[in-house]
């Protein structure tokens, strides 16, 4: 087996657990009351952006399994899903061009589509909600979502790609 | 067992080769040690034997290396892995099972052996490391010293015919540390397996016999000899490497070691009549240094605290039993005791992370009880154990500005006072450079930067040393005192010994929750009821002194810190 | 470990059928109750949970607070959904019987009423079989189970490498939101929103970069104990099936023919009674 191979399996695991943790325990109060913004797809885009399409589709997808379980309201499948879409595209996305740009342009594209396409999806098969409601709730977890990613994608990876200091460039200054 | 011949490592990110020309033969059964500075090679020396190197880090290499016979060229790392059983520095990471059981099965599991055998084998092994009556626990419940042993425990449990250690003892307080040395010791008695360690903590690792030591430096083989060969050089001065206390006190006597003394241990150096009388010459002639009265910071007065885990505060832990004891102006303060003694959840309290129950902080005569987190900090600075968990700002200059801009500082104050403290750290040249091009002990600086920023009279920092050489130890550790010497107060929290001895001038010791001595580090450490109570390890100065017929051992030692100070300071 | 998936060790039937039985009937029940809008089904669906919670030995003492997040949050869903459209039950079922009138050209129907009452057994059939999942399983055993109902072996052991390391992750957000704070970084709601992004990214920027490091670590230490190197692998904790495993797939796949059946039978998913 390929040496990326074990390390693509640690990224996953060790991402959804990042993604686990972030979704479940770390509430930044949103203006919207009872309402939490949820920094957890900032990780996720960054963690696709360098690991590629397949870390950020099975991170999304364990992390947000994984929420659901721990509040035992049952697997939303669809959100789920959507979250696996997430981190798929922006991994895709992110396959040639790592800036912060790109980035950020994958990132609105890949939210646009899971909430607003492939969420909605299973309210609308298994509860037969309301179709202007779900699109509703999708477009505005779409939106909060891309500025929290914007934000915190583009911070995350400002700082990992200086962990990589260009050879020869630094000087003492007196 | 293994052979180097004319080998040569680069990494490919790199322009300098990491290891040049080695030739090492380590036959079959031997325990060896291998010692040397960061940075010297030591751990991509066992890269290479574990097969790491090539498989994971690319690099050029040149020469060979064999293993069991096989040139390690020709093996896959899968093959390597069922000759050479590698117990990693971390050993959180080492273990990726959810119980003891399963981290132990998991490279028969990756064999296919059927769950029957796999059962039957945990146990077998697991018995051998004595963590039988564990194995249905998870990570989170068992203590670091534990973690080891399952480290252990599931690289064994492929029959392997070496055993690397990467650091052992990096993690561990001093009575567990001494217990793993011991361990390894029986295994390699018991099992007659080659054994590789690498360390740098020489004095702790020659608890136990070890055949021969490998000193490197800067990538090559400085000496491969004979641990009394070794001690009776001046080769571990050179190359950065702590000498054992006793050796260090012989020397400043102006005793000569020899081989034929057998200096690997106290237990076993012989001393002439002559060695002795210069002995207790030298301890009569060292002054020791008068402390003068401090005004008292921090008074502790009868903390007490007790973790609720549960939701339903089923399981409990009173973590802080009645603490008091006062902390004086400008003092350089040592708490020590093993881990879960209580240590860090005291700096925790202490800094508003968690309520105590009862009991009083009283800072410069005003009780801390009503002051939030952010407020405390502008009176006591915590630094973190790890700086990277610290760090999230690229540049330094605004990782050290963090805490002033969120006050609301006005931008040109923010600037000075930056620029003051960039320049007493040492860092000012590097002030525009990106943190991580830092090495560990300067990214250290910046985070105690960071919280000197705030101009707190007081700083607690939690393990300052941990896992850092001497030459990095020594540097941070000078660099404190110079902060201290402006009169900043500070309390280390620590379970390294040495630190303490040489460095602070008054301990407090933990021992399940209560303090049980308050005094100064002489005294603490020649205590043998404390040591035993707080898994604390007596100094070898102490045998010394009895060796040589001294009965005041405290004295002896007192005066030996007297005189290794004045030694550092000139 | 704080046990955040809130399993309850008991000695009882449900616990001592296998992960990967579990598992099975879990995905085959949730299908039984997605499909249909049979009231007669989700009628049933959970009253036979609760008889199965019965066996399991698991208290609702035990299970309280999991109840009480699912329960606010079906019916804030429900409230939603009634102001956005409460002419949504006419749609559904091609009828209007009018109660009396709400807002606007929107009256309060039987069809919506029986609308809700599905919804609500919906959430009723779905929830307690998650519930009882989750605490009869063993964290430890879910690894092996989806590797032995078909999942690849490499990502049945990234799900346990997420188990094993949350609650490290854990400690160590807890820990460096600590320091950070009392640099004096805050997130609470006095500051602006950007402001409080920025905050939260002082926190996770040294996580992150902390968790990357040791994701090289990690993959050093499962290959030097040869994880990857063949195409199949043994499990610890895996178990045999037994007859009882057998039986509750077979009762479970037997919910979801008929739930299927009945769509087919009443020739719609939804299902309405004449009143």
């Amino acid at each position: 087996m390929k040496k990326n191979v074990v390390k693509s399996i640690v990224a996953i695991g060790i991402g959804a657990a990042l993604f686990f943790v972030l979704g479940r325990f770390v509430a930044i109060p949103s203006p919207v009351p009872n309402t939490n913004i949820s920094t957890q797809y900032g990780l996720l885009a960054f963690l696709a952006c360098v690991y590629g399409p397949v870390v950020g589709a099975l991170a999304g997808l364990i992390g947000h399994a994984l929420i659901d379980f721990s509040y035992g309201w049952g697997i939303w499948w669809s959100w789920v899903i959507a979250s696996a879409v997430f981190g798929l595209l922006v991994g895709l996305f992110s396959l040639k061009k790592k800036t912060v740009a790109s980035l950020n342009i994958s990132q609105v594209i890949a939210h646009a589509i899971a909430w607003i396409g492939v969420a909605p999806v299973l309210d609308i098969v298994m509860y037969a909600e309301p179709v202007d409601k779900i699109f509703l709730q999708g477009a505005v977890a779409a939106v909060a979502n891309i500025v929290t990613t914007a934000i915190i994608a583009t911070l995350l990876l400002l700082a990992y790609n200086a962990t990589k200091p260009k050879a020869g460039s630094l000087k003492k200054e007196k | 067992m293994i052979k180097f011949e004319h080998f040569s490592f680069k990494y490919t990110a790199q322009a300098d080769y990491t290891l040049r020309d080695i030739n090492l033969t380590i036959n079959d059964g031997e325990k060896v040690l291998i010692i040397g500075p960061s940075g010297c090679g030591k751990s991509t020396l066992l890269n290479c034997i574990n097969g790491l190197v090539p498989f994971s880090y690319d690099g050029t290499i040149e020469g060979s290396l064999t293993v069991d016979g096989k040139e390690t060229k020709d093996l896959s790392i899968f093959e390597l892995s069922k000759i050479v059983g590698t117990v990693l520095q971390d050993s959180d990471a080492q273990f990726v099972g959810l119980t003891v059981a399963e981290d132990i099965a998991f490279a028969l599991e990756n064999d296919c052996i059927p769950t029957e055998e796999l059962k039957r084998r945990v146990k077998e092994i697991a018995k051998l490391v004595n963590i039988e009556s564990h194995l249905e626990h998870a990570p989170t419940d068992i203590s670091g010293g534990q973690k080891q042993r399952v480290s252990l425990a599931g690289v064994m449990i492929d029959d392997v015919k070496v055993l690397l250690f990467d650091e052992p003892l990096a993690n561990l307080d001093p009575e567990t540390g001494k217990t793993a040395i011991e361990l390894i010791d029986s295994i390699h008695k018991d099992t007659g397996v080659t054994e590789i360690i690498i360390e740098h903590r020489l004095e702790d690792v020659l608890w136990r016999d070890v055949d021969r030591i490998v000193l490197m430096g800067d990538g090559k083989i400085v000496l491969d000899t004979t641990p009394d060969e070794l001690l009776s050089s001046d080769a571990l001065i050179k190359h950065g490497i702590r000498e054992p206390l006793y050796i260090t006190a012989l020397k400043y006597a102006g005793v000569e070691i020899t081989p034929s003394m057998l200096p690997h241990s106290i237990d076993t150096i012989t001393l002439t009549d002559e060695d002795i009388a210069k002995v207790k010459e030298w301890y009569l002639k060292t002054e020791t240094e008068k402390e003068e009265e401090k005004e008292v910071l921090l008074q502790v007065r009868d903390i007490d605290f007790t973790y609720k885990n549960d939701r339903n505060g089923a399981s409990v832990h009173h973590a802080l039993d009645h603490i008091s004891f006062d902390v004086m102006k400008g003092e350089l303060l040592a708490i020590v005791g093993r881990n879960g003694a209580g240590k860090s959840t005291f700096s925790k309290a202490l800094c508003g992370f968690e309520r105590i129950d009862s009991g009083k902080f009283i800072f410069k005569g005003e009780d801390m009880a009503p002051l939030s987190i952010k407020e405390r900090a502008d009176r006591i600075g915590y630094v973190m154990q790890n700086p990277n968990q610290m760090i999230s700002k690229v540049q330094i200059f605004d990782e050290v500005a963090l805490g002033l801009r969120t006050r609301n500082v006005p931008e040109d104050e923010v600037e000075r006072r930056v620029n003051d403290t960039l320049k007493i750290c040492g860092l000012w040249e590097f002030r525009n450079w990106p943190v991580s091009a830092l090495s560990y002990g300067q990214k250290k600086r910046v985070t105690i930067a960071s919280i000197l920023v705030l101009e707190p009279e007081m700083i607690i920092l939690d393990e300052p040393t941990a896992g850092q050489d001497y030459y990095h130890y020594t540097e941070i550790m000078n660099f404190l005192e110079e902060i201290n010497s402006r009169g900043v107060t500070i309390v280390l929290i620590t379970h390294d010994m040495h630190l303490m001895l040489e460095y602070a001038t008054r301990g407090i010791v933990f021992a399940d929750s209560k303090v049980i001595k308050d005094s100064t580090s002489y005294d603490i450490l020649t205590d043998r009821d404390v040591i035993s109570r707080a898994s604390l390890k007596e100094t070898s100065l102490y045998n010394l002194a009895l060796k040589c017929g001294l009965n005041d051992t405290k004295g002896f030692v007192e005066h030996f810190i007297s005189f290794e100070r004045r030694v550092r300071n000139d | 470990m704080t046990n955040i998936f809130n399993y309850i060790d008991r000695k009882s039937p449900i616990h001592n059928l296998t992960g990967a039985t579990k598992f099975v009937c879990l995905l085959l029940w949730s299908f039984a109750a997605m499909v249909t809008f049979d009231t007669k089904i989700l009628a049933l669906l959970p009253v036979v949970s609760f008889i199965l919670f019965g066996l399991s030995k698991i208290k609702l003492k035990d299970i309280s607070f999991l109840l009480v997040f699912t329960l606010v949050f079906m019916v804030m869903n429900n409230v939603l959904v009634f102001l956005f459209s409460p002419m949504h039950g006419t749609e559904l079922y091609g009828s209007c019987t009018e109660i009396c009138k709400l807002w606007g050209n929107n009256y309060l129907t039987v069809e919506q009423l029986w609308y809700h009452l599905n919804l609500v057994l919906k959430y009723f059939s779905t929830m307690p079989i998650v519930i009882l999942f989750i605490s009869t399983t063993e964290p430890s055993e879910f690894a092996a189970s989806l590797n032995k109902i078909g999942v690849k072996y490499t990502i049945a052991y990234a799900v346990s490498l997420a188990l094993r390391y949350i609650p490290d992750v854990q400690r160590e957000y807890h820990e460096i939101s600590l320091a950070q704070q009392a640099r004096g970084i805050e997130m609470s709601s006095k500051e602006n929103i950007v402001k409080r992004l920025k905050s939260a990214s002082a926190i996770l920027i040294p996580l992150v970069l902390q968790s990357l490091e040791r994701i090289d670590v990690i993959t050093n230490a499962m290959e030097l104990r040869g994880f990857g190197k063949n195409r199949k692998r043994t499990w610890y904790r895996s178990r045999k099936f037994t007859k009882a495993d057998i039986i509750s797939m077979i009762f479970c796949g037997a919910l979801l023919l008929l739930s299927i059946g009945m769509n087919i039978y009443n020739g719609s998913r939804f299902w309405m009674p004449h009143f």
